[in-house]
């Protein structure tokens, strides 16, 4: 019977505190969400501890919830926002250990170097500024236009503008490592 | 262009790793974990930090710059030059004046006066510890979730690094653990209002459910709450949104009874049914009630019980101060027959008046003057001793009232709202009415009031302003304490011919049973003379594609009926001092155009679902309420109308 209440359903019962409802409602979407995390992120190190830090929070987050949007709309808003934060201290720290001095920069820039490697789109993906890969991130996850301009509180043709810089970006690299 | 995304897509796809599933699992059972500790904990204190000796000196220290300290060092120098050395001694008693000295100590003194300044701002961060006792659970859960992820902004926590150590633990418990020299500690929550709601009023299918009984509500208490929120800045909590009284707040100019020439009962109904200004599909189904006005000469003399909250929390000027002037602009308004007692009421209670004519004017003003706040709370030894002396003071036909004024708390001797409430269902048979009056904000029992009012054939009011005490104690005063109806109980039957479903917007702390209806033991709303109650369904007519719920297959629709009435509205009242109720019956059918009055609380009626609960609004905003309200304000003598335009265009820029 559980398996097919609706997640709006499931997450307006874990709102009332059942936390039976929480826990399958989690477990279902835990996955999608990992792999928006991974997209905005781009290493799984960095989208396992987004993951863990969006799951920490959501019991607590979860009385903001509202019925008339989609549970996974509302959730998706929830990562973004949590991605920027992440972003945002990870920003700070490194304000601060600017002082350490260029050899660590170089240091730290050859090792990412070497570890992004692996895969030219998530490096490419890495490249990209932050809102457009965001937006890149959600529409990538079959979300419309219309979906990914409501989580990330912006209008659908900013959207679409973004993708098109974005793929324009994407198509210029490509190009220049083909060459 | 599209290809190229596909593309991305696909390839983006094999390039996602599978999740951990050793981390899946962990990080499942911490948001387990967490909202098992979340259900238990809403109550509970938040955590805060506790400024220790070592954090302030280094605060001070840190906010030291390096010129002031200099100058501070150096000073420091000077002086034990002046006062240690021989030289120094010689040129503080002698023949040359030091020169510098005088700047080094106004330095000196200004960098002290920074860093006091400095602790000052660090203290008043803290709030102060209050006992705990029940902390308002979306609150609490709003500022839970402004710690958790998304804000960085929370005014307690000041350096970024202590933000961030506190954010990341909230994951593990509410407690986040001493870290670097910072010691949070749990102060509790200082917001300890309660409010009385029920989940506002589901859908109803006509052919299952066709009956829909309550009683009338005439308090204003929510709407002033709502009002005090949002012009703190804040919105209102959902619970302190009933949005009948916010719409029986205003006045309206419904027909008012013909009993000069005839007409049998104290009120009048009217039904107005129109199109719902949030879904065109949907009809209104609008019932004013409008009480009579006796003429004002005609009325019986009142004896006035004030029953006034004298605790040391009412010492604050928005309560015992602005009682006394609220009272005291009634007191222009008795006449000299009336008789007013005043009753206080902390550790213990006093009778602080005796019964006094109310032309004596210069006695009452005194006793009020004297008035001083401070001691504990036990509100039911005051209620006992109020009830007595009213009871000592009727005689006749008189009309005898308790004035209960407090900020809410009723926390020694009976507290629990039930065993109050059986006490007053036993005073309310005497006769006696009871207004309470709600004072202050941070600690209104918002519940307890309600219990009381409703309980004790009363009304319940918040004042919150001088202009709200205006209105409720002088523009309101007839109504607000002569009592033309009591019990007053409506009852509708829906057609399921015609309609297919109901929703009554608001009355949900006011539900009766079907059976309570005919049931004259059972207490309902009272009708002051002049009043009017506004009730609204909202309705939506067979086949209108606004229908929500799909005819059952295996049953069949059983219409008894091809009637084109909508309804009909029965309303039950009792004459006052009668024991018996008499019944008002009108069917009701047309489809009108609403009227400036009807299409204004249904403007409030939105509003108010746009503060609790906007799942029946669709795409309805605030913007829509606003011009609706602004369309329909009328002639608006007070200023009403206007005030609810204003609150609206303050919600929307809040809400956003």
């Amino acid at each position: 019977m559980r398996m097919k209440t609706s997640d709006e359903d499931l997450a307006l019962a874990a709102q009332n505190g059942d936390e039976q409802a929480f826990a399958s409602l989690l477990a279902r979407q835990y996955d999608r969400l990992f792999r928006l995390c991974f997209r905005l992120t781009g290493t799984q190190h960095d989208a396992e501890d987004l993951t863990q830090d969006i799951c920490a929070a959501l019991p607590a987050k979860l009385a903001s919830y509202k019925r008339q949007s989609k549970l996974t709309t509302w959730l998706y808003r929830v990562a973004v926002n949590a991605a920027h934060d992440r972003r945002r201290k990870h920003a700070s720290h490194t304000k601060a250990a600017d002082g350490w001095g260029d050899w660590e920069i170089n240091r730290q820039a050859v090792l990412s170097e070497t570890a992004d490697r692996a895969d030219w789109l998530i490096t490419a993906m890495n490249a990209l500024s932050d809102d457009l890969r965001d937006t890149l991130a959600l529409v990538l996850d079959d979300m419309t236009h219309a979906e990914a301009a409501d989580i990330l509180g912006i209008s659908e043709g900013t959207v679409s503008w973004r993708l098109s810089e974005a793929r324009k970006y994407l198509k210029s690299l490509k190009e220049k490592e083909d060459v | 262009m599209n290809d190229d995304l596909d593309d991305l897509k696909s390839q983006l796809a094999d390039a996602i790793p599978a999740p951990d599933a050793k981390r899946r699992a962990a990080n499942i059972a911490l948001a387990t974990k967490n909202f098992a500790d979340l259900q238990g904990s809403r109550n509970q204190p938040r955590p805060m930090f506790r400024k220790q000796i070592w954090t302030r000196t280094k605060t001070m220290l840190n906010t030291l710059t390096s010129r002031g300290g200099l100058t501070a060092t150096t000073a420091i120098v000077a002086c034990g030059f002046m006062f240690v050395t021989p030289q120094g001694q010689q040129l503080l008693r002698g023949t040359q004046p030091a020169i510098d000295l005088p700047t080094a100590n106004h330095e000196l003194t200004a960098v002290a006066g920074n860093t006091l300044q400095d602790d000052a701002r660090t203290e008043r961060v803290a709030p102060s510890p209050i006992a705990p006792v029940e902390a308002e659970i979306n609150d609490f859960a709003a500022r839970q979730e402004m710690l958790a992820l998304e804000a960085l902004q929370a005014p307690q926590l000041q350096t970024r690094t202590q933000r961030e150590t506190f954010a990341a633990d909230v994951s593990d418990s509410l407690v986040a653990p001493a870290a670097d020299n910072v010691q949070p500690r749990l102060l509790p929550e200082p917001n300890t209002e309660t409010f009385a709601n029920h989940t506002p009023h589901p859908l109803k299918i006509t052919s299952e459910d066709p009956v829909s009984t309550f009683s009338i509500d005439v308090d204003t208490a929510a709407y002033s709450i709502v009002r005090s929120s949002l012009t703190a800045g804040q919105m209102p909590n959902p619970d302190a949104v009933r949005i009948e009284e916010l719409i029986n707040y205003f006045p309206y100019d419904y027909t008012a009874p013909d009993t000069e020439n005839g007409g049998a009962h104290p009120f009048q109904p009217t039904v107005n049914v129109f199109e719902t200004p949030w879904n065109a599909d949907t009809q209104l189904v609008h019932i004013g009630i409008q009480g009579e006005l006796p003429a004002v000469e005609d009325r019986p003399p009142l004896n006035l019980v004030f029953l006034i909250d004298t605790s040391g929390s009412m010492n604050q000027p928005n309560k015992l101060p602005l009682l006394r002037q609220s009272f005291r602009l009634m007191l222009d308004n008795l006449r000299p027959e009336d008789e007013v007692a005043i009753v206080t009421y902390a550790g213990s209670s006093t009778i602080a008046l005796a019964p006094t004519a109310a032309g004596d004017r210069s006695t009452i003003l005194a006793a009020l003057t004297a008035l001083t706040a401070g001691g504990s709370t036990n509100g039911q030894g005051g209620l006992e001793q109020a009830y007595a002396l009213a009871e000592q003071m009727a005689e006749g036909n008189d009309v005898s009232r308790v004035i209960l004024a407090t900020d809410g708390d009723f926390n020694v001797g009976l507290s629990d709202p039930r065993g109050l409430e059986t006490y007053i269902e036993d005073k309310r048979e005497t006769g006696t009415y009871l207004s309470v009056l709600g004072f202050g904000r941070g600690n209104l029992q918002d519940a307890t009031m309600q219990a009381l009012a409703q309980n004790g054939n009363g009304t319940a009011a918040y004042i919150d302003t001088l202009s709200e005490a205006q209105k409720v104690l002088v523009d309101n005063l007839t109504g607000a304490l002569f009592p033309i109806a009591n019990d007053v109980k409506i009852q509708v039957e829906f057609n399921p011919a015609t309609v297919a479903e109901y929703r009554l917007i608001g009355y949900e702390t006011r539900a009766l049973n079907r059976e309570d209806f005919n049931n004259d033991a059972v207490d309902a709303g009272e009708l002051g003379a002049g009043h009017s109650v506004t009730a609204i369904y909202e309705v939506t007519p067979t086949g209108s594609p606004a229908q929500l719920s799909d005819p059952l297959r295996y049953q069949a629709a059983e219409t008894a009926t091809d009637s084109d009435e909508l309804g009909f509205l029965r309303l039950r009242y009792k004459t006052p001092g009668e024991g018996t109720s008499q019944l008002i019956e009108t069917p009701f059918e047309t489809l009108g155009a609403p009227d400036t009055e009807a299409a204004f609380s249904a403007a409030i009626a939105g509003f108010g679902q746009l503060l609790r609960d906007d799942t029946y609004l669709g795409n309805w905003t605030y913007e829509d309420a606003i011009s609706l309200a602004n369309a329909n304000r009328g002639p608006d003598p007070f200023g009403y109308r206007t005030e609810a335009v204003q609150l609206m265009r303050l919600a929307q820029s809040l809400s956003n």
